[in-house]
């Protein structure tokens, strides 16, 4: 079986895959880092969405293989420490989640969201831009809340990991 | 997914190589496309080649008068270009349409024009702005390239390497969304140069993405919206599913050129 | 109300392990030895299975054992049963097909579960799945309703594929009311298919300890207590006391992980044929395939009003799909969940209502959030705004003037409505929605070239459901209270055992909200354990808006004896006389006097019991208690939906979206604002985009979400949410309950605000762009005629 490296949450991993291995089956299955979820087959609810070279990306329409040699970041890396994201933190604040499958790729895309398009962020900017991303819980309201703040947080914030 | 190789080219002439030494074996582009398809087991390549590393087949520029977008431009890459906003703004929106935020981070030029969806959004626009496909081999005119249903005039042995778009005076896509997919329902890319006109139509066509000539003419005489009133599209060429009938997608073949002039 | 008490809108208690990507979902579960189960489904709608050959998938690489139906047999495991028995009108009971886990010689729809294949790795699974070749003999599909009864017969116990013929109401009275009416309006219309699809697909870890006998089953439920019942009595895979079912994290339930499936049963039987855990997770297209659907109703209503434009009368005569098996409680879906809901918020002398349920090779269909009720309000909510349209009224005052104003009310459909405002909703929404502003609103869209239109649902609904002998009465196979156990540390720190189940509804923030507020203590000193069955006794679950209502109801009633004994502790304590003893914000004081103790104190004193006799008074401090409801509760209020029309496309946009709801009491609005949000998205996504299609041969059309069109952040508006409030009479808590309101409500608001828009009625759900863009070349056509 090929192996695969790649930097992990700032940690170096490294695992022997079958080539068919999806980024989201490394992390979930090899990592055991489940944050990122599975919602369909179709590249189209954006449950897995992490962070490649710091752009979001839907992890079950990646191969692991392909991301040798790249810096990855999922929802587990994104606090630091015990000191929340903004963007996490607005999530909490608005009541932008409910059972809480989405919310990983719903923030991880949200983060994605504020480096491409700024701090200050309209209602409708924010719907478009969740093209991707499905929730069957909070009828969105609460979400398009969340990210505005959020993003507004995350201009004011002293230290933001996805500001660097 | 069934088990593949996986194989990743360090060069063009790497993956064409690679290519030719193993039967049945495809190019993995962004995958955005290819992957959901293998993963529903409706493709079964017995080898992968991914592109991700070749370095040859990324970058966009302006080289005299036309815009060269290397193959493996992500559809990301080509919505910010500044390059391609100076050159042709219509083709970044193009490109920020396609998909969703995520898919554009991965989601190639190159990938979407060899794949030749029906309801893909480069093609049309490849076709309404006379764009030529450049290969490892060759370059053909996009009239030649697109030859039906996810099919293509790419030889054995051939990949794309880039897309040249010459300038055009102007230029709109215009797209009605599949509520579901997000695919195209129907697009209609309209490009103006001096006197011509180029009307290409996706999404809608039963044999994949094709140019309306009848309201070229008309646009060409005047270059209005008005100028396609009247005009209809014969139902029967067109494809039809539950999302959208026949008739409605001709309809809105209508709307959406109309648009697109006025906003061109 | 304290800062973390009733009535406050405090953060989420879970959100903490949500947003840091440690929640612990089925999916995220493995067991050290697990193997991977794969279902190999029928891709026939309607086939007999002339033979199964299994050989080359066993012994293809990584397979540990293939199982077909054969094996399910021989070892006398139970079919998936349907809980609630429906007698039609001539007294016959309804007729329940046999519903095996794995085909026994048929299948009855695409996905039907033929074998399973067990292997070391998912992948090995599904590779050795393709190498089981089955021989079927194709037999016609039955698919549509309207034809269901000419078609194959799906079922030996069910003739022309009728599950049942039911009625409710006086029929001779109604067809009276009509003959004497000054106008009838006649309705036809089709309540969509539609797939639940929480975002987290079904998935289940089956596991058997050697040790002691006994299996583990980690599932993605609503209820697995329920789920353990059925697996012990019905199914007969271990005694209830040698079975232990886990449902943690839950992503989403929606009422689809109510239900007990075959995958499930399979994990955790298989898991003790092999000696080892056994994993599935469904896939989405699976999910498509085999998660019950929901609704699939088609109906012809009549609604009769006098010459003073009062209604006088309501009959209905309905189809309902319930798919090629009954699930769990399918029966009761569109008889009991339905029909009594009928008269919504009207005075309706006279109302009968009649159902006749169907097989068809589809999937399963049964409870979808709001579960008939969507179905009923769709019926009568439809039906007053085309009354009103066809008399010339308001129909804001068309509803008005039929609105019930007493209470309690009893309808001639079952319900004994208990308390409510319907008018203070109205105005309160009209005023918020700003109404009056609508006609100035519409004359700029139609400067634009849109069209615009306004649509109203005075809604009403049933639910916390409910009363274990009324429920028993009309054929339910259990009760419906709901537990409670309330246990008290030495140190003062509280744990709340609850039957109820938490997939988003945030039970760990308000149920411990009306602990905190209760006893007086920090909410970080509550925690809510829910969703084991070691933990707790004995619960119902959560479906039907119940666990404010129900739930929380016994919560409260535990916690009633644990103030009561901790009063008593309290009492030698302070040395005074119990009567004496008065609680209030997490302490003790004795009445008349300065002496007071803190809650920490009495409850370390419950425990080390120093200072009174063990004989007389317990040590110890903990209480359970079992709630059941005197009557169900009554959520009802008034949507407003305002939206364009583009004609030229056909596309719709909701520009305003206004609710007012009457939950009785809020414990955490925020939280209630957050469920009735997610509800009108799901009845805005049946009512424009949403449908679950089948084509003639029994194929889903609409199997992965290319297809089905799931409600996205640009489909929907913001909403503005308001309430007002009638305290419900029958729960300590006045609690109504809120989980299904906006599901209820919304459809018709959006249909009624589209044909206000284009002018017609002529318009069915899903009013997709297509279909609207029909209607509204008829808006155009008569504008220019005007």
């Amino acid at each position: 079986m090929p192996t695969v490296s790649m930097n992990v949450n700032g940690r170096p991993r490294s695992a022997d895959v079958d080539s068919r291995t999806l980024l989201v089956q490394f992390l979930r299955e090899n990592l055991r880092l489940t944050g990122t979820h599975v919602g369909c087959d179709t590249s189209q609810c954006g449950a897995c969405v992490v962070q490649i070279d710091g752009e979001a990306v839907k992890a079950c329409t990646v191969l692991a293989l392909s991301c040798d040699g790249s810096n990855v970041l999922t929802i587990e890396g994104l606090a630091n420490g015990n000191e929340l994201h903004p963007m996490q933190e607005a999530f909490r604040e608005h009541h932008g989640l409910q059972c809480g499958f989405c919310t990983p790729g719903m923030i991880m895309t949200a983060v994605d969201l504020v480096r491409r398009k700024g701090n200050n962020l309209d209602e409708m900017t924010i719907r478009e831009e969740l093209e991707g991303n499905l929730c069957r819980c909070t009828g969105y309201h609460n979400i398009v809340k969340a990210i505005a703040a959020g993003a507004r947080n995350m201009g004011s914030a002293p230290q933001s990991k996805a500001a660097e | 997914m069934y088990a593949f190789t996986h194989h990743s080219a360090s060069s063009v002439s790497d993956a064409v190589s690679t290519l030719g030494a193993n039967e049945d074996a495809k190019f993995l582009a962004g995958g955005q496309t290819l992957l959901p398809t293998m993963k529903q087991r409706l493709a079964a390549p017995p080898h992968l080649i991914d592109l991700g590393k070749v370095k040859e087949l990324r970058g966009i520029d302006v080289q005299g008068d036309k815009l060269v977008i290397k193959a493996m431009s992500r559809h990301y890459d080509v919505a910010t270009s500044d390059a391609v906003k100076n050159f042709q703004p219509g083709l970044a929106e193009l490109a920020g349409l396609i998909g969703d935020p995520a898919v554009r981070h991965r989601g190639t030029i190159g990938g979407s024009i060899a794949n030749n969806d029906p309801a893909a959004d480069y093609p049309a626009a490849c076709l309404a702005l006379g764009a030529t496909i450049v290969t490892n081999k060759r370059k053909l005119a996009a009239e030649d390239f697109f030859t039906g249903l996810f099919s293509t005039a790419l030889e054995d042995n051939e990949i794309v390497t880039a897309v040249e778009f010459p300038k055009a005076d102007k230029f709109k896509y215009m797209k009605f969304r599949n509520p579901a997919s997000r695919y195209a329902m129907v697009g209609v890319a309209v490009a103006k140069t001096g006197g011509t006109v180029r009307v290409a139509v996706t999404g809608a066509g039963s044999d994949g993405v094709f140019r309306w000539k009848a309201a070229e003419e008309k646009l060409a005489q005047n270059f209005e919206k008005g100028a396609l009133e009247g005009l209809s599209i014969d139902p029967n060429t067109l494809n039809g599913d539950i999302h959208g009938s026949r008739e409605y997608r001709a309809h809105l073949i209508g709307v959406m050129a109309k648009r697109a002039v006025a906003g061109a | 109300m304290s800062a973390t008490g009733i009535g406050a809108s405090i953060p989420r208690q879970e959100d903490h392990r949500f947003i840091t990507g440690k929640g612990r979902y089925v999916d995220d579960i493995n067991r050290p030895g697990q193997a991977y189960a794969f279902f190999l489904r029928s891709p026939h709608a309607h086939a007999n299975i002339n033979s199964i050959d299994i050989k080359a998938a066993e012994s293809a690489p990584g397979v540990v054992a293939v199982y077909t139906g054969d094996d399910i047999a021989a070892d006398k495991v139970g079919g998936l049963i349907c809980g609630w028995l429906i007698h039609s009108k001539d007294g016959s009971p309804m007729n329940a097909g046999p519903h095996p886990v794995l085909a026994q010689g048929k299948v009855r729809y695409v996905g039907d579960h033929v074998a399973v294949v067990i292997a070391e790795t998912l992948a090995q699974a599904r590779d050795a799945s393709e190498k089981i070749e089955v021989d079927y003999e194709v037999l016609p599909a039955v698919v549509d309703l309207a034809s269901a009864q000419s078609g194959a017969q799906i079922h030996d116990v069910a003739p022309n594929n009728v599950v049942y013929d039911w009625h409710l109401g006086d029929k001779a009275a109604v067809d009276k009311a009509f003959a004497s009416a000054k106008h009838v309006t006649k309705l036809e219309l089709v309540n969509n298919r539609l797939v639940p699809n929480p975002m987290e697909p079904r998935a289940a870890v089956g596991e058997y300890e050697e040790g002691t006998d006994s299996l583990v089953l980690y599932t993605t439920s609503q209820n697995p207590h329920v789920a353990r019942l059925v697996l012990s009595a019905f199914i007969g895979l271990a005694p209830e006391h040698k079975f232990r079912v886990i449902a943690p994290d839950v992503g989403g339930g929606f009422g689809s992980k109510i239900f007990i499936y075959a995958e499930e049963t399979i994990c955790v039987w298989a898991a003790r044929k092999i000696r080892r855990p056994v994993k599935w997770n469904c896939d989405r297209t699976e999910a498509f395939l085999c998660d019950a659907h929901g609704r699939d109703h088609v109906t012809h209503a009549e609604l009769a009003t006098d010459a003073d434009g009062k209604i006088t009368a309501l009959r209905a005569s309905t189809k309902a799909n319930l798919g090629a098996y009954l699930s769990t409680f399918a029966s009761s879906v569109p008889t009991y969940l339905y029909a009594p809901l009928l008269s919504g918020q009207y005075n309706i002398p006279a109302i009968y209502a009649e159902v006749k349920a169907l097989y068809t090779n589809t999937a399963p269909v049964d409870a979808y959030r709001g579960a008939g009720r969507p179905e009923a309000t769709f019926v009568i909510e439809r039906i007053v705004e085309i009354a009103s349209r066809e008399l010339g009224m308001d129909p804001a005052e068309f509803r008005r003037k039929n609105f019930v104003t007493t209470f309690p009310h009893q309808t001639p459909v079952i319900m004994c409505y208990d308390a409510g405002d319907y008018d203070a909703s109205l105005k309160k929404a009209q005023e918020i929605h700003d109404t009056a502003g609508f006609a100035k609103r519409k004359a700029q869209s139609e400067s634009q070239g849109k069209l615009r239109g306004l649509g109203y649902s005075a809604y009403i609904e049933a639910c916390g459901i409910a009363p274990s002998a009324a429920v028993g009465s009309l054929g339910a196979g259990v009760g419906l209270w709901e537990s409670a156990e309330v246990r008290v540390n030495p140190i003062g720190t509280v744990e709340i055992l609850t039957g109820s189940h938490s997939h988003g509804q945030g039970h760990e923030t308000t149920f411990a909200q009306l602990v905190s507020g209760r006893l007086g203590i920090p909410i970080d000193n509550v925690s809510i354990v829910h969703g084991d069955t070691d933990k707790v006794q004995m619960g119902m679950g959560t479906y039907g808006s119940r666990s404010g209502a129900v739930g929380m109801s016994a919560i409260f009633k535990a916690l009633e004896k644990v103030e009561a004994k901790a009063k008593k502790v309290a009492a030698h304590v302070l040395e005074a006389s119990e009567g004496d003893i008065e609680f209030k914000e997490g302490k003790f004081t004795v009445k008349g006097t300065d002496k007071s103790a803190d809650w920490g104190t009495i409850a370390l004193q419950a425990y080390v019991a120093h200072k009174f006799n063990g004989q007389e008074l317990e040590p110890g401090l903990k209480e359970s208690a079992f709630w059941d409801p005197t009557n169900f509760t009554f959520p009802a209020g008034v949507h407003i939906c305002e939206l364009e029309v583009d004609p030229a496309t056909g596309s719709t946009t909701i520009e305003r979206w206004t609710a007012v709801d009457d939950f009785g009491n809020l414990i955490n609005p925020m939280i209630v604002e957050g469920q009735v949000h997610g509800g009108i998205a799901q009845g805005v996504g049946q009512a424009l985009l949403e449908a679950a299609i089948y084509n003639d041969e029994g194929q889903l059309i609409t199997a992965s979400f290319m297809d089905y069109c799931m409600p996205r952040a640009h489909d929907l508006p913001s909403y503005a949410v308001g309430m007002t409030t009638t305290p419900c009479p029958s729960n300590p808590l006045g609690i109504k309950g809120c989980g299904e309101a906006g599901a209820i409500a919304s459809p018709p608001a959006v249909i009624n605000a589209l044909t206000n828009a284009v002018g017609h009625e002529n318009l069915q759900m899903p009013a997709t762009p297509e279909r609207v863009w029909k209607a509204a070349q008829g808006a155009r056509l008569r504008q220019a005629a005007e």
